[in-house]
């Protein structure tokens, strides 16, 4: 609606452009910085080199030689890309060195975390609105929860999992769920309190159950809370996953991806695996967003 | 026959500035088929005296009656229509879908839901309107559309709390008519609380003076007009000596404190 009162005579593609400006300058300086920061960190090794070998760089050979090396510092932006494309595109996607193999692997467990601490969250705020011990005692556990670090819970779910032969998708997936189920238990509580007193009131003038009462009322009001939620938890749980993988004996996911390219300093391949896992967590936010705009926009509840 | 009776009811809030008497010694008789109006200065407990008559307010002393039961029975015999100064329609829902709720959770029949909905669409004169969603229709239509929610189910008492307070006074002339028409033909039983004098002299065959700290009745005054109120009604002489006594009621309230 808001486009709509754009000055007139401007075109789809001018309206379009006139969005994109501010990102794609933002993303030039991005890349601009990157270089320099590329060429800043490698040069030291590049010098050394050239000391060694006995030869004077020009200022020109320096910063080609900077932006070309097999195991640089810092990688420079066309060598990540061409990583990721190397990755993505130049592999059977079932091999073991396809980018597109390893992201189904973390998406498929990100996926069942993030529908696990979904129903765990949803289930939590329910209880918690609807009962006055479970108000007071399920949310500084919940808080606790997330004060413990992932990073050396994770090794141990792993090992307790493994010990009982389950090893794979599952245990990764709890830590997704782990990390994930806190952002929708927050948002669904809030979501499932802001039906006003009024409403409320219509509610009990009418003798409404309290099922009655959470279908009818209280679930369609959370809805947009749950929705904004959701956002958090995904990317919670593509992280989650992600640490799931790296306790040392993964051998598949982009975790597995980034942990063994340092192991063997491979620079480009951490990157390429880093944007993958970027690109993956964005397309699984924008998933979420069109949904919510869907659903929001046939309840009448977008802005 | 008495609908609702109440004997020195008394309601005090307690809150962190101490407590606040909300309603002192307030004793009232109000028939079947009455339209009863409550007028007062901001404050005064006509709000909280008609949430205790709808049981979302409990008075912590005097005995308040419904039908011969506790407002509680009452409410869970789903005997009030509840009618709030936002129309508090459901976005997500129609029209027809929101006067359907109440419906809903009341389990009425299908058939019988769809039938009742057009009736009392008719009724606000909102045939047609059914399929649209709340923000397709102005303010007024909004407010009528709340109107029918309450009254789809048959409820025989309807509690309405300033309904027409947010509306114009061109818009609220036209609701003001429409509703005493249904008041006549529903026979329905009708608590109104104004801010506005002359609504409540238009509409009512009692009204219900009331001042506040402590929230009680000065004045009650039972309107000789006849049943059948045209707008012009208000340019009678009958009618400017009752907005007169309504208006003395009122001062006195004032000049107590
Ligand atoms: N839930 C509550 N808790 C504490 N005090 C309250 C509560 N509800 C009302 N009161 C107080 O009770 C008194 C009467 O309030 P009430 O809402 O009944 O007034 P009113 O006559 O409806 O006023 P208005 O014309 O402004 O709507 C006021 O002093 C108000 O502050
Ligand atoms: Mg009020």
């Amino acid at each position: 609606m808001t486009e709509a009162t754009a000055s007139p005579g401007s075109t789809v593609l001018g309206r379009g452009l006139g969005r994109a400006l501010p990102i794609l300058t933002v993303l030039l300086a991005i890349i601009a910085i990157w270089y320099l920061a590329a060429i800043w960190m490698n040069a030291t090794w590049v010098r050394d080199q050239a000391v060694r070998a006995d030869t004077v760089l020009t200022t020109g050979d320096l910063i080609r030689q900077t932006l070309t090396l097999e195991r640089p510092v810092l990688p420079a932006p066309h060598q990540v890309a061409a990583g990721l494309w190397e990755g993505i595109a130049g592999q059977k996607i079932t091999s073991k060195r396809s980018l597109v193999w390893h992201g189904w692997v973390t998406l498929s467990a990100t996926l069942a975390g993030f529908a696990i601490g979904t129903a765990a969250g949803v289930l939590l705020a329910v209880g918690i609105v609807h009962n006055r011990a479970m108000d007071q005692s399920v949310m500084p556990w919940a808080v606790a929860s997330q004060t413990v670090p992932i990073l050396a819970i994770a090794p141990m779910v792993i090992v307790v999992f493994a010990s009982m032969g389950v090893t794979g998708l599952l245990p990764k997936a709890m830590i997704a769920a782990w990390l994930s189920f806190f952002p929708v238990l927050v948002g669904m509580v809030k979501g499932l309190r802001t039906p006003d007193a009024m409403q409320l009131d219509l509610m009990h003038s009418w003798n409404a159950s309290r099922v009655q009462q959470f279908w009818r009322l209280r679930l369609p009001s959370s809805l947009p809370y749950l929705f904004a939620s959701l956002k958090v938890a995904i990317a919670a749980a593509l992280v989650g996953t992600i640490v799931g993988e790296l306790p040392a004996g993964a051998t598949s996911g982009l975790g597995a991806r980034l942990l063994s390219g340092s192991y063997y300093g491979q620079t480009v391949q951490i990157w390429a695996a880093l944007f993958a896992a970027a690109i993956l967590a964005a397309v699984l936010v924008m998933l979420i967003g069109a949904l919510e705009r869907l659903t929001l926009r046939r309840m009448g509840l977008a802005r | 026959m008495t609908v609702i009776q109440a004997r020195d009811v008394s309601l005090t809030f307690q809150t962190a500035d101490g407590p606040v008497h909300a309603l002192k010694d307030v004793s009232l008789t109000i028939e079947r088929g009455d339209f009863v109006s409550f007028i007062g200065p901001s404050g005064c407990g006509k709000t909280t005296f008609l949430r205790a008559i709808a049981a979302l307010e409990t008075p912590t002393a005097g005995k308040l009656e419904v039908a011969d039961m506790t407002p509680d029975q009452a409410r869970r015999q789903r005997a009030y229509g509840y009618v709030f100064q936002a129309p508090g329609l459901y976005p997500w829902r129609t029209i027809a879908g929101n006067i359907s709720l109440p419906l809903e959770i009341m389990g009425f029949a299908r058939a019988d839901r769809l039938q009742r909905i057009a009736r009392v669409l008719d009724l606000v004169d909102l045939a047609g309107f059914g399929g649209k969603y709340p923000w397709q229709l102005s303010g007024g239509m909004q407010q009528r559309a709340s109107i029918a929610r309450a009254l789809a189910f048959d409820a025989d008492i309807l509690l309405m709390d300033e309904p027409f307070g947010a509306l114009d006074e061109i818009v609220r002339d036209r609701l003001n008519e429409a509703l005493l028409d249904l008041w006549k033909k529903t026979g329905k039983t009708i608590g109104f609380v104004t801010h506005s004098i002359p609504e409540a002299v238009y509409l009512s065959t009692k009204i219900v003076v009331m001042s506040p700290r402590p929230g009680r009745i000065t004045r009650v005054i039972d309107s000789p007009l006849p049943r059948d109120r045209p707008l012009e009604i208000r340019d009678t002489p009958e009618f400017i000596a009752l907005a007169q006594q309504v208006r003395d009621g009122l001062r006195e309230g004032h000049s107590y404190d």
